[in-house]
């Protein structure tokens, strides 16, 4: 029993730098295992982050982007990108995402048509045609008991109890939240109904690696099968439709194009066989528009009115080029430098321009800037269809 | 001796004996030569003395306690009998000593008790060696068998001793009594024991006792057995008299009585604060007498005395801030604060009681360093109020010509930093700011100087940061500041190891800051200045080059972003100084553990840059370029020893993994021999712990591409949690990283679970109730908790989506049940309560449908939820959230029959046994349906 030591650390820090270290180390291996957890979790229920009310308020982006770490942020935006070239199984990770990194996700994944404008080999046997439904193209994502659909720039259109599986809160949903559905659809908004033209996930199986084939048969036997096409209830508010899809040999193409449909015809749709679903354009899916099959072949103003001049929109290339959205890109013509400097315009602005007898005209600006003929016929842009 | 009820005992008594005696003799040799200067004599006897306990340890220990019962003996063969007998009973490592517990538990109850009568007999002798070292035995003894109810008769017979006459034996036996206090816990010796122990203690420290050794050595004894007088305390009468005791023994003429009475005051002010009130004025009176009048050793336990009490109210105050409720535990009596007007000066006094070369003494521990320290604790235990009654002393004594008078002046002002308010020190400090400066670098004396650093370091820490509203530094003053800083670290070692913390507490007051951070202009030659300090021929002495590094890390991980290009610079540095540390050969022992040390300091650093570095994508892109250099260094570094990886590299390495994600599987090949070594180095816990994190790190950077590697890390896993040798604080972390490998490799994890389920059932079930732990045990079974829970998380989350789920629904039932157990035991702490409700999700979300039933008949899980639903914890939010989202996946009409009426009985079997839709009736109550968690309706 030897007298007790007393002494108390004398002018130096309680912890040394190097259990700092292991703190720091320990703290961040916490951080990075929390965040690999919290991954896997929403990886199971694609589009969790994106279902529950308080996850995003009718106008979260600010406030949920203060709330995101500057570090997560980036660390999701590199996500993002990295989701963009990996290519399709990722869809499961959108459920990473909330707000507007949700609908920047959502707005690349819709497959978006060419124009036709040349008649694809093998058209009777290797395509399929349909008339398609004029109205709004969206994603119609069902899980953990809700519906969501979302439109072409990711933005929510509708938040809904469906009849899809794991779209509504029904005892019939013993599914957990791996059960899910992404459906292409078209809003037509007369019958208020959602037009199915293509299938990407159903119950949590994904059809991105299958043939149009494969899907539109899927498609077309398991929509019915669940009620979605049934009218509206308290569980299902918003009705499913097919629509119907024609071989593209003489008899179908004659159908498609004149048949009568339960809805408004937007052009023709063409979708090639064996085609994969992929995001972005493809010249695998064709439209075809004229005054015979969709009402929507010239410009339209908000109130559906036609207006006196059709208008274009190109953008304007570092070199003062204007270009159309198309891959690749068709030149129009291009401004003067002293225009540009003029209105302080920068290469990437898209510019709207008034189609005229003479060529085109800045619209909004009274400066007219002719000096090229316009081709007889107008080279539609892809960023209208 | 008596041998005989021994001997008749045995078989062949008379072989026995004759082989006895022999041995006698020959182990009194081998123990004289034991001791022998001559170390080949020495190596000799502890090996002859290694092969008779392995041939027969009873009769070893047996001679053993012969040896040093026996008189005819010479006092060091004895001595170290003793002490061999003592650490055949105990040992350091937890698993070590439990081996030697069973081992004594084990033997033979005739050569025990034989063992123990010639401890007891030994009490009596005449030599003193022998008769502590004896006690010291018997404390062991007693120390395994009084938990086990065994030696009943020990406490006893003991006592009985305290009535002989010869004071030798009285004090032995007081002497072991203390001892014995300290090895046992107070729950093991019932009340009427310990009454009797105490009336024994007390009655010997009495003034009345002649016999000084006596006195001393009861004194000595009541400092063990206070811990178990609790009921005496809460006696009036008994605790009155134990005071006065205790009170009469500091009055003692012999120092050392008077030391070890002031000792076991300063345990009873911190064990029984709560009854120190009727005794603080006497106590105060006899403190102020010994701190200005006693001896040294005694003056300064009179000062711990005021430290401890500090210690206590500033624990009670943390805890219950300003206002307690009359249900706390202890209330704060402010002792402090009553005794603050006569307590301070006699500390300040004390401030100036210096000696010459205490700076720079690593080991110095002087009156004026414990005044010091008192002062600071009185500071925050009073906060302000000390203000006024410090500042006329530093006021007075800071420009006098004595150095001992400035330094005392400056050490009260540094103490006095931590406590008090910003709004009450911050004009003090900005008129003494640049007069300290002057002093760094003008003061003819490098004690003032020493302290001057410190006391800026303690404004920097307390005074200087975002959250001070009153910036001390400004952009007028900040350049003079560093340039003070600079300058002083080129002063003797101990000025400029100060002043390194100086500048430490400076960065880290700018961590926070809105970029550019003010430190961004200097970050160059502040660097600079730290690595010259680095290199300095000095630099050994007084911790400096450690304090250099240090600081330049704090330097590196407060700087913003617009000194990124240089801190990339600094990375080539480093690297290049561990360069050189690789280059040295052959050296010695002494050398090598300097060179160690060194590449210790430099891994650090390389870790806290690398981890700066990696921080944000541009800086991680450009310090790409070095990883491949830097892992090579790494591994150099592992070689440079042979069985052990040397844990700041493996802490390097972690962060590294974490920067270079999955380009990290170039390295496994080479790295995975340190990895495994990491894992096997049970001495040194602290790298094996941290080798279970570079565990962590490097799944989630190789996710799959761990496999190859999986089986054999998986298998030293399982060693680890298997051994007993290993320190138990690294379980929790590999249970954790079972998560991460799980996480990372998915369903492969498949071939592990036959071994990796039972252990987490078996930890889960003994960390599943706390009941009669203490603070330690249940915070270390709440980490226990949190590793198992991670496990099981990692585990679920892995096979999700996988065609094996099936294989975890056998274990789903014992999961729910250990969530059950703990939410029932109310213990657990925020981080396992957000953990296990993730656990809860992770069960739904990858069983689905074939859960559903058994969580609807685990007994907490709803209110576990909802408790966690309204948690105001963040995380545990959050967690819940994700649970209750899954669980509403079963929203089944089992829930809704389950928790409502007896009549749909009939339903739920139909529907069960048939799978047929049930009738509209049931589908009225679906509208009822509740979440099989929370409770809460279905269509809420």
């Amino acid at each position: 029993m030897a007298s007790h030591d007393i002494r108390r650390p004398f002018k130096r820090p309680a912890i040394s730098d190097q259990q700092r270290r292991r703190d720091i180390s320990l703290q961040r291996q916490a951080q990075n295992r929390r965040d690999a957890q919290h991954q896997a979790r929403c990886l199971a229920s694609t589009i969790l982050s994106l279902q529950p009310a308080q996850y995003e308020p009718a106008e979260p982006d600010h406030q949920l982007q203060l709330e995101l770490e500057p570090e997560l942020q980036s660390e999701i935006e590199s996500d993002v990108q990295r989701q963009d070239l990996r290519g399709i199984d990722d869809v499961r990770q959108a459920s990473r995402l909330k707000g507007a990194e949700a609908r920047r996700w959502f707005a690349k994944q819709l497959m978006l048509p060419e124009w036709m404008i040349d008649v694809p080999e093998r058209l009777n046997t290797d395509w399929y045609v349909f008339a398609r439904p004029a109205g709004k193209r969206c994603f119609v994502v069902s899980s953990n008991g809700t519906t969501i659909s979302r439109l072409r720039n990711g933005s929510m259109l509708h938040r809904f109890p469906s009849a899809l599986p794991n779209g509504a809160r029904t005892s019939n949903n013993s599914n957990s939240g791996q059960s899910y559905c992404i459906l292409d659809c078209i809003f037509h908004e007369p019958d208020q109904t959602y037009y199915v033209i293509d299938v990407v996930c159903w119950a949590g199986m994904s059809l991105y690696e299958c043939t149009t084939e494969f899907r539109f048969f899927w498609l077309n036997s398991k929509l019915v099968e669940t009620g979605a096409c049934n009218a509206p209830s308290t569980y299902h508010k918003f009705r499913f439709s097919t629509v119907p899809i024609y071989n593209c040999d003489h008899e179908g193409l004659n159908v498609a194009y004149t048949g009568p449909v339960p809805y408004v015809k937007d052009g023709l749709l063409f979708c090639n066989k064996h085609a994969h679903y992929q995001s972005g354009n493809t010249p695998l899916m064709l439209v075809w528009k004229d005054e015979n099959c969709s009402q929507y072949v010239i410009d339209t103003d908000g109130k559906g009115q036609v207006p006196n001049q059709q208008q274009v929109v190109l953008e304007l290339l570092f070199d003062g080029k204007l270009a159309t959205s198309d891959d690749p890109p068709v030149i129009f013509g291009c401004l003067s430098g002293d225009f540009i400097k003029k209105t302080g315009l920068q290469a990437g602005n898209l510019l709207r321009f008034a189609i005229s007898e003479g060529g085109l005209s800045f619209v909004g600006w009274k400066i007219r800037e002719s000096g090229f003929a316009l081709p007889r016929q107008t080279q539609p842009c892809s960023t209208f269809c | 001796m008596d041998l005989s009820g021994y001997q008749r005992r045995r078989s062949s008594p008379a072989l026995f004996l004759s082989g006895r005696k022999n041995m006698a003799m020959e182990v009194t040799q081998v123990l004289l030569s034991a001791q022998s200067i001559d170390s080949t004599v020495r190596n000799h006897a502890e090996e002859t003395l290694k092969q008779i306990q392995e041939q027969n340890l009873p009769n070893f220990l047996l001679s053993l306690s012969g040896e040093l019962s026996s008189e005819e003996k010479p006092v060091e063969s004895r001595k170290l009998a003793g002490l061999i007998l003592k650490n055949a009973l105990d040992a350091k490592e937890q698993y070590r000593k439990y081996e030697l517990v069973q081992r004594w538990l084990s033997l033979d109850v005739a050569v025990e008790s034989q063992i123990k009568a010639c401890l007891l007999q030994t009490l009596a002798s005449p030599v003193p060696d022998a008769r502590s070292t004896a006690s010291q035995v018997i404390a062991k003894v007693a120390g395994i068998e009084l938990p086990q109810k065994k030696w009943p008769e020990l406490i006893g017979s003991l006592l009985s001793n305290i009535h002989q006459v010869p004071p030798h034996v009285k004090q032995a036996t007081l002497e072991t009594l203390g001892y014995m206090c300290e090895e046992i816990i107070p729950e093991v010796v019932d009340q009427d024991q310990v009454n009797k122990i105490l009336t024994a203690v007390v009655q010997g420290m009495n003034a009345n006792e002649g016999n000084t050794e006596v006195r001393l050595a009861a004194t000595r004894a009541l400092y063990n057995a206070l811990s178990f007088a609790q009921a005496n305390f809460s006696n009036d009468m008994e605790r009155d008299y134990i005071m006065r005791v205790v009170c009469e023994a500091t009055l003692s003429p012999d120092v050392k009585i008077r030391q070890a009475a002031f000792e076991c005051l300063v345990s009873i002010g911190s064990m029984y604060y709560d009854k120190l009130a009727p005794y603080i004025q006497d106590i105060f009176n006899i403190t102020s007498k010994a701190v200005r009048e006693d001896e040294e050793p005694v003056a300064l336990q009179a000062i711990e005395f005021w430290s401890s009490v500090c210690d206590e109210e500033i624990d009670i105050l943390e805890e219950y801030g300003d206002s307690f409720a009359a249900d706390s535990d202890v209330p704060c009596y402010y002792f402090i604060k009553q005794a603050l007007p006569a307590l301070v000066p006699m500390l300040l006094e004390m401030l100036l009681k210096q000696e010459e070369d205490q700076d720079q003494d690593e080991g110095a521990w002087n009156l004026a360093m414990a005044g010091g320290t008192c002062l600071g604790l009185v500071a925050r235990t009073v906060g302000d109020d000390v203000v006024l009654l410090v500042m006329p002393f530093i006021e007075g004594n800071i420009t006098k010509p004595d150095w001992r008078q400035r330094e005392a002046a400056t050490y009260a002002f540094g103490s006095i930093l931590e406590g008090p308010s910003p709004e009450k020190l911050t004009p003090i400090v900005n008129v003494a700011l640049s007069f300290m400066l002057t002093a760094l670098t003008k003061d003819p004396n490098s004690h003032v100087k020493d302290t001057t650093a410190w006391t800026l370091g303690r404004i920097f820490e307390f005074l200087h940061g975002s959250t001070v509203e009153t910036p001390i530094i400004t952009p007028a003053n900040c350049q003079q500041i560093i340039m003070v800083l600079l300058q002083s670290m080129k002063d003797v070692p101990n000025v400029a190891e100060k002043t390194c913390g100086a500048l430490y507490f400076l960065a880290q007051g700018y961590d926070d800051v809105a970029p550019p951070s003010p430190l961004t202009p200097y970050f160059q030659e502040i660097v600079q200045s730290l690595l010259n300090v680095t290199h300095r021929e000095d630099a050994g002495e007084s911790r400096l080059r450690t304090a250099a590094y240090e600081t330049l890390n704090e330097v590196v991980r407060c700087s913003s972003d617009e000194s990124a290009h240089l801190v990339l610079e600094l990375v080539q540095v480093i690297m290049a100084e561990l360069q050189k540390t690789l280059e040295a050969q052959k050296l010695s022992s002494d050398e090598r553990e300097k060179q160690s040390e060194l590449q210790g300091l430099l891994c650090g650093c390389l870790q806290v840059l690398i981890q700066k570095l990696g921080s944000s994508e541009p800086t991680k892109y450009a310090f790409m370029k070095y990883a491949d250099e830097i892992m090579n260094l790494f591994l150099r570094v592992f070689d440079c020893r042979s069985a052990t990886v040397h844990e700041e590299a493996m802490l390097a390495i972690g962060a590294l993994a974490y920067a270079t994600g999955p380009n990290f599987a170039n390295y496994m090949p080479v790295f995975y021999k340190y990895l495994e070594m990491g894992l096997q180095n049970f001495e040194e816990y602290q790298v094996c712990a941290v080798t279970v994190g570079v565990v962590g790190d490097i799944c989630r950077a190789l996710e799959d591409k761990i496999l190859p590697y999986c089986d054999r890390i998986m298998t030293q896993l399982f060693k680890d949690l298997s051994s007993n040798q290993l320190h138990r604080s690294v379980k929790p972390p590999i249970f954790s990283c079972f998560g991460d490998i799980a996480l990372a490799v998915g369903e492969n994890f498949d071939k592990y679970l036959m071994l990796a389920m039972p252990m987490l059932q078996s930890a889960a079930e003994l960390s599943a109730h706390t009941s009669g732990a203490d603070d330690e045990m249940i915070e270390y079974t709440n980490l226990l908790r949190n590793g198992i829970l991670e496990a099981y998380s990692g585990i679920f989350q892995g096979f999700k989506n996988s065609t094996k789920t099936q294989l975890l629904i056998p274990h789903a039932p014992h999961i729910l049940q250990f969530l059950d157990s703990i939410y029932v035991e109310k213990d657990m702490d925020d981080i396992v309560m957000k953990t296990a409700i993730g656990v809860l999700g992770d069960l739904a979300d990858t069983l689905g449908s074939n859960a559903s039933s058994l969580i609807q008949q685990s007994l907490s899980s709803r209110d576990f939820l909802s408790e966690c639903l309204s948690s105001e914890d963040h995380l545990i939010k959050e967690s819940a959230e994700w649970a209750s989202i899954m669980g509403s996946g079963f929203h089944s009409r089992e829930s809704v029959m389950m928790a409502s009426q007896p009549f749909l009985k009939d339903l739920r079997s139909e529907r069960v046994e048939s799978g047929v839709r049930v009738g509209d009736d049931i589908d009225e109550w679906k509208n009822h349906a509740e979440c099989i968690f929370c409770g809460r309706s279905t269509y809420c």
